[in-house]
């Protein structure tokens, strides 16, 4: 603060101007997203790319390699079932949240993936999730293309 | 490399809600703080960097709108969108470049005037990750979650970083969370997500935070007391958080690397002196610690219970609070280095530690996707 303006807000309350940032937006999900994401509605099979350098497979599908700076010219189905690699409980209802708290976010490593699935635990307790156990997809009827066709992952069967 | 140093420095307090100062306020506070500090005018500025987020502070090219109160108007200025170590790093290469002597750094953001969740819940993928509603405080507890796994770190040992920085930002009269509390408070507060309590996390913060840069040839032409920049250096990891082993920082241990050999160090546990970390969250302060090389990997949170890292420790971490005791995002990196600078001119007031030779550390993206290492001595 200058110090021509020091006195400025003696005795009064500084004024907020209250405003907000709400430009709705679209994103063209891409072909490679698109192929995964009709794929997941239409015949409930998580798809993965796979890079012909590395041999790496990626979930969610990626159009290139990461490691390699090259395309991934192949599809490979993985999962449903998977290993968590790690996990959150959410105690706080913070306001991203869309769930009521606890909410379980964990990294999934798909069968036959080489990179994790970031999703949601269900039908399981906060306390028995652990690093390293064993989970399937569980589907939602959609007619959305997109990643809510999964609509959690939850212990293996 | 060709030499530089940091000639001046500048911020303002760290607070929780700066209710009486703009953005540019903030701005205009640090860069005539730093201005004072190098003994320089605006006149002597060859160029500008600001650091800002266009999502924290509410509108695009954010950078713009503190230029004027940088004194940029007229000159030759670039923005950087991330933490402020970077911008520092690009004013770093503008200063070696030959074609500026001087390089002006600003960083600034006020986490009060938004809400976070929702601001960094944003940095995720829009097309597979944003819809889940995560935000950086759960991505982070994932991140501890398997660091503890892999590590056998405790939620003890953890409580025992936020018992030590807040502490330390008692001595700090610009923390803004100075507290003298108990790994039995940290355990008790409120669980935000599981593992991390409200009292491993860092707070909302609003600071702007200034750095002036110069070249050799041009640092005797100041009276400001140089601080010599040995290495910088930043690396960045893949974006996907599944596509990392989140227990590692892979980045980081690259970047430090880098930066140590640029420095001539070849033992960074014996030769640093002191260190400034991103200590957003507790357990990242021992991760960053084991995965930049000053301690072996796991031994982190052993060495803090035996008091290494104390103020008066072997190696002093944070001793200004770090980001548990305020955490400005965007600025908070370039206050660590603003911090290295203090404790290198004996500036430090009641935190000051021995040390010639100090580390500070900035971080960019969830989860520490890209790192920045900075190697300061106050010899040339
Ligand atoms: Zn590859």
């Amino acid at each position: 603060m200058g110090p021509g303006m020091k006195n400025t807000f003696d005795g009064i309350e500084p004024l907020v101007h209250k405003s907000q940032i709400s430009v709705p937006y679209h994103w063209w999900a891409g072909e490679t997203a698109s192929r995964f994401f009709v794929e997941l509605r239409d015949t409930k099979k998580i798809m993965g790319t796979r890079c012909d350098g590395c041999g790496k497979t990626f979930v969610p599908p990626r159009k290139t390699c990461p490691v390699c700076f090259t395309e991934n010219t192949k599809w490979v189905e993985c999962g449903p079932a998977g290993t968590v690699t790690s996990f959150t409980v959410v105690r706080k209802q913070q306001e991203a949240l869309h769930h009521k708290v606890p909410v379980i976010f964990a990294l999934v490593l798909l069968d036959g993936a080489d990179t994790a699935l970031l999703h949601r635990l269900d039908e399981v307790s906060p306390e028995d999730v652990k690093i390293g156990m064993k989970v399937e997809a569980s589907f939602n009827e959609t007619k959305d293309a997109n990643m809510t066709a999964i609509a959690y992952f939850k212990p293996a069967s | 490399m060709e030499r530089a140093a940091i000639i001046g420095t500048g911020m303002t307090k760290i607070e929780s809600a700066k209710r009486t100062e703009t953005f540019a306020d903030m701005a205009w506070e640090a860069v005539n703080k730093a201005l004072d500090d190098a003994g320089m005018t605006i006149d002597d500025v060859d160029n500008v960097v600001t650091t800002s987020n266009d999502f924290w502070d509410g509108r695009t090219i954010s950078c713009m709108a503190v230029g004027d109160a940088s004194g940029a108007s007229h000159k030759n200025v670039s923005c950087v969108e991330g933490d402020g170590t970077f911008g520092a790093f690009y004013g770093l290469s503008r200063a070696l470049s030959g074609s500026y002597g001087t390089t002006l750094v600003t960083a600034h953001s006020k986490g009060s005037e938004s809400i976070s969740s929702l601001i960094t819940n944003a940095s995720f993928d829009p097309i597979y990750d944003r819809w889940l509603g995560m935000d950086m405080v759960s991505a982070s507890a994932m991140q501890a979650n398997a660091y503890m796994e892999r590590t056998g770190t405790t939620s003890e040992q953890l409580a025992m970083v936020s018992v030590k920085n807040h502490g330390n930002a008692v001595k700090n009269p610009l923390s803004q969370l100075p507290m003298s509390i108990s790994v039995e408070d940290v355990l008790g507060s409120e669980m935000i997500s599981d593992p991390l309590h409200k009292l491993d996390c860092s707070p909302v913060s609003d600071a702007c935070c200034a750095i002036i840069i110069a070249n050799e040839s041009r640092v005797p032409a100041y009276s400001g007391c140089p601080v010599w920049i040995k290495g910088a250096a930043f690396c960045s990891d893949a974006f996907f958080l599944g596509d990392r082993d989140l227990s590692r920082a892979k980045a980081l241990t690259e970047a430090a690397a880098k930066a140590f050999s640029m420095a001539g160090i070849t033992n960074p546990s014996k030769e640093i002196q002191v260190a400034e970390i991103y200590d957003a969250f507790t357990y990242q302060e021992l991760m960053w610690l084991e995965e930049m090389g000053l301690c072996e990997s796991g031994t982190a949170g052993s060495m803090l219970e035996k008091g290494e890292f104390d103020i008066d420790g072997r190696l002093p971490v944070n001793p200004s609070g770090g980001l548990l005791g305020g955490h400005p995002v965007i600025a908070a990196g370039l206050i660590r280095i603003v911090e290295i600078v203090k404790q290198l001119r004996k500036e430090a007031g009641e935190y000051q530690v021995d040390a010639k030779r100090g580390l500070a550390h900035g971080v960019n993206g969830l989860c520490g996707q890209s790192h920045c290492v900075w190697v300061l001595d106050s010899e040339g």
